[in-house]
């Protein structure tokens, strides 16, 4: 099968065609290669080299010339800018003093933090998990800071928070309400088809009209009105997979619903849960449509993600700082759905296995 | 229900206790029926209401729209086509020959196209309603990308099941160093991208073939699988400022096939991640006895896997369909007339000097979500089957 046994075939030539080989046995020799290469051609040319492309406009001045751009190499100075200079409030908020609240929540979370990577320590050590944990903390007590100094001090917010707010409560949202309803959905109720089309309806529907429907109200909620059909389709899928027997043997023996739903369904949906969890999580960073369509990011930025601002700066022709901003969004994505999978998804998996 | 359901007798039990006990194994007590019934109904009426005020406002005019929230036709407001008849006066080509016109001006410039080596006949020039020319963008886009994602994804998924890949660890550094040169000598040394693309090809495949050899650390399939999946994580807005500039250098902009590619390549990874799961559960001797038989590989992928795996790629297809029917960041980037697709139009009802043109905007969404609804209604039934829940597992 692989290409050295290709090469040592009696009469065989390393490359080009054998002498009376005809096409279509050419290509089915190389037929290996022609699966592949189209997935990671596109994947190669039109998401690894832009996003080093990126790299480069992150830190340039990029100018646009009668030839086309220029660009002047000027080290970190775009990332510089978003969390110290002129830039700082639109991406971080205003961070000046502390308040009392601001500094227990800070310490807080913290100590939480040094007594994880403790325990850690105490339990084992290995380089590239202790780098990780490491680079998960430094994430978390930096983001509890800029919480404590904004938010909680009474302080404006900058995009950071918002896009992490977006995500965090709106996926517990989404999440809680979603596996609800699948498990309402899971009862022995009747017209259970019915329900479970209309409930699916909404993720099919265009972002920007849920924009529309709910542009009184909160992106949030249009958010969560458009994501919790994901969860509860899959959810419900998992809590069909469930053992009847096990559910009805609790039932017989006089457990309540609350009861049987914690100890015998949880743990057995709980790894189903996490990943969807996660799904939800990734596509939640991206958030663009509905703050763009319901607000345009107002009132002043309060409802701006990540994206929408870097959109801005595209739009008024810093393309540095955009591409900075997205980098941020990036790495940012990457820690957090990275510290969820290894230390939360991982986890459940195994202890499913 | 399953299993056997015995049932306490009526006089043994007092009114609380029936109200609150479930009558036999797998029914659910009366309160419990009525505070389920209730939750369901007031989701439903959550998730009718959105969708209910979308297509009443369609419905409306300005003065309905703007003198406070109304909620029933034909009681609180009269319902007119207002908001469908401004495409029409706004725009002179929308009215009700649109499509014949459009096939009119097709055949005429094919035919044109024909002749041109004997009579000289000018094109003319596209005389179509905007609304019309962004539905069938959309349709064109993403159908046609959708088929290109699920053919280059489902392939790579099958490949990734029965095929074993060896990628050297040393060719994927050579080829990130390379890409980077062809980055910065373009952008900062005023190289042509096409001289430094084709030099750093020609470099890498020189190099893979000779010094290539040498490298030992190898990746294995569950690399390659996590390394496509994990794609998905990328944010577009991160890729997208490089893209548009890539497709200026190429004359791409505004084109199908720009959003096309750009589509295709955004929902690669969830192609490949449902598809995968499906190729694995086949049991593998159907294809052994099929390549006993000589059939070719992509012969045993056509003829006996496709069909296999025919409801998981149904499923799978109609999903990336509706993520292509929707997507706007793209689109709102890459397309500026020619392209535009439907979610631009919505957008684009929120631009002017007299604020967002709620009524018109509605009818836009009206005609975009209920080919999607019908969708809604099929896939459904595929995804209840544990679609989604067998590659969350995976």
């Amino acid at each position: 099968m692989s290409n050295a046994h290709d090469m040592h075939r009696p009469g065989g030539t390393p490359a080009g065609i054998f002498s009376g080989e005809s096409w279509g046995e050419w290509f089915d020799r190389h037929s290996r290669t022609f699966f592949i290469a189209p997935a990671v051609t596109l994947i190669l040319v039109f998401a690894i080299f832009p996003t080093f492309y990126s790299i480069v406009f992150a830190l340039s001045r990029v100018r646009f010339t009668a030839d086309g751009l220029n660009f002047r190499f000027v080290w970190f100075r775009n990332f510089e800018k978003q969390f110290t200079g002129n830039e700082q409030i639109h991406f971080l908020g205003r961070v000046s003093t502390m308040g009392v609240f601001g500094w227990i929540f800070f310490l807080v979370v913290t100590a939480a933090v040094l007594w994880w990577l403790y325990r850690y320590l105490r339990r084992e050590f290995w380089w590239p998990g202790f780098v990780g944990r490491l680079i998960s903390s430094f994430a978390a007590i930096g983001i509890a800071y800029l919480l404590g100094s904004t938010l909680l001090s009474g302080d404006q917010w900058g995009t950071l928070l918002n896009t992490l707010f977006f995500v965090v409560v709106g996926c517990f949202l989404q999440f809680v309400i979603g596996t609800a309803l699948a498990f309402l959905c899971s009862q022995p109720i009747s017209g259970k088809n019915f329900f479970r089309v209309l409930f699916f309806i909404p993720l099919m529907i265009t972002p920007l009209g849920v924009g529309y429907a709910f542009k009184m109200v909160l992106d949030i909620l249009g958010d969560s009105w458009q994501w919790i059909p994901f969860i509860f389709i899959v959810m419900l899928a998992a809590l069909e997979n469930v053992p009847k027997d096990h559910v009805e043997a609790a039932q017989v023996d006089g457990a309540s619903s609350i009861q049987i739903f914690r100890e015998i369904i949880w743990p057995q949906i709980v790894p189903v849960a996490v990943t969807v969890i996660l799904i939800r999580m990734i596509e939640a960073f991206k958030i663009v449509d509905l703050p763009n369509i319901m607000t345009s990011g107002g009132p002043g930025i309060a409802t701006e993600s990540m994206t929408l601002h870097s959109y801005f700066l595209w739009r008024a022709n810093d393309m540095g700082s955009s591409a900075a901003i997205a980098y941020l969004l990036l790495i940012l994505t990457v820690v957090v759905c990275a510290s969820f999978f290894n230390y939360v998804v991982l986890g459940q998996l195994r202890r499913a296995k | 229900m399953s299993g056997t359901s015995f049932k306490f007798k009526e006089a043994d039990r007092n009114l609380m206790e029936r109200l609150f006990e479930a009558p036999a194994i797998g029914k659910m007590s009366p309160v419990a029926k009525v505070v389920a019934y209730s939750m369901l109904a007031f989701w439903s009426v959550f998730v009718i209401f959105p969708i209910y005020w979308v297509v009443i406002t369609a419905f409306k005019d300005a003065a309905a729209v703007n003198q406070g929230p109304f909620y029933i036709p034909f009681v609180d407001f009269q319902p007119n086509l207002d908001a469908w008849r401004v495409h029409v006066s706004t725009d002179p080509f929308c009215d009700g020959y649109a499509v014949v016109r459009q096939f009119g001006l097709l055949i005429y410039n094919t035919v044109a196209f024909i002749l041109s080596p004997v009579v000289e006949i000018a094109p003319m020039e596209p005389q179509i309603c905007k609304l019309y020319l962004a539905f069938t963008n959309s349709l064109v886009i993403s159908i046609t990308a959708t088929i290109l994602c699920v053919a280059a994804g489902s392939m790579a998924a099958y490949a990734l099941v029965r095929i074993e890949y060896k990628p050297k660890f040393g060719n994927i550094v050579m080829f990130v160093l390379l890409a980077l040169g062809v980055i910065l000598a373009t952008s900062y040394a005023g190289i042509p991208w096409y001289v430094s693309s084709a030099v750093a090809l020609v470099l890498f495949f020189l190099l893979a073939r000779t010094l290539g050899r040498r490298f030992k650390a190898s990746l294995s399939n569950g690399d390659i699988l996590f390394w496509m999946i994990s794609q998905r994580i990328l944010p577009p807005i991160v890729i997208i400022i490089p893209i548009y500039m890539m497709y200026q250098a190429v004359g791409l902009l505004d084109t199908h096939l720009a959003l096309i590619i750009i589509y295709a390549v955004a929902n690669l990874p969830i192609v490949v991640w449902l598809m995968h799961d499906f190729f694995a559960s086949l049991p593998v001797e159907l294809e052994e006895s099929a390549q006993l038989d000589g059939s070719t590989r992509f012969g045993i992928f056509w003829e006996i896997v496709l069909p296999l795996t025919r409801p998981g790629l149904a499923a799978t297809t109609l999903l990336t369909l509706i993520l292509n029917w929707n997507e706007y960041l793209f689109a709102v980037f890459l397309s500026t007339a020619k392209a535009q697709t439907m979610p631009i139009m919505v957008a684009a009802k929120n631009a002017g000097e007299k604020g967002i043109l709620w009524w018109e905007m509605c009818a836009v969404i009206v005609i975009m979500i209920i080919p999607v609804i019908l969708m809604a209604v099929v896939l459904q039934r595929f995804i209840a089957k544990g679609v989604l829940l067998g590659a969350v597992k995976g």
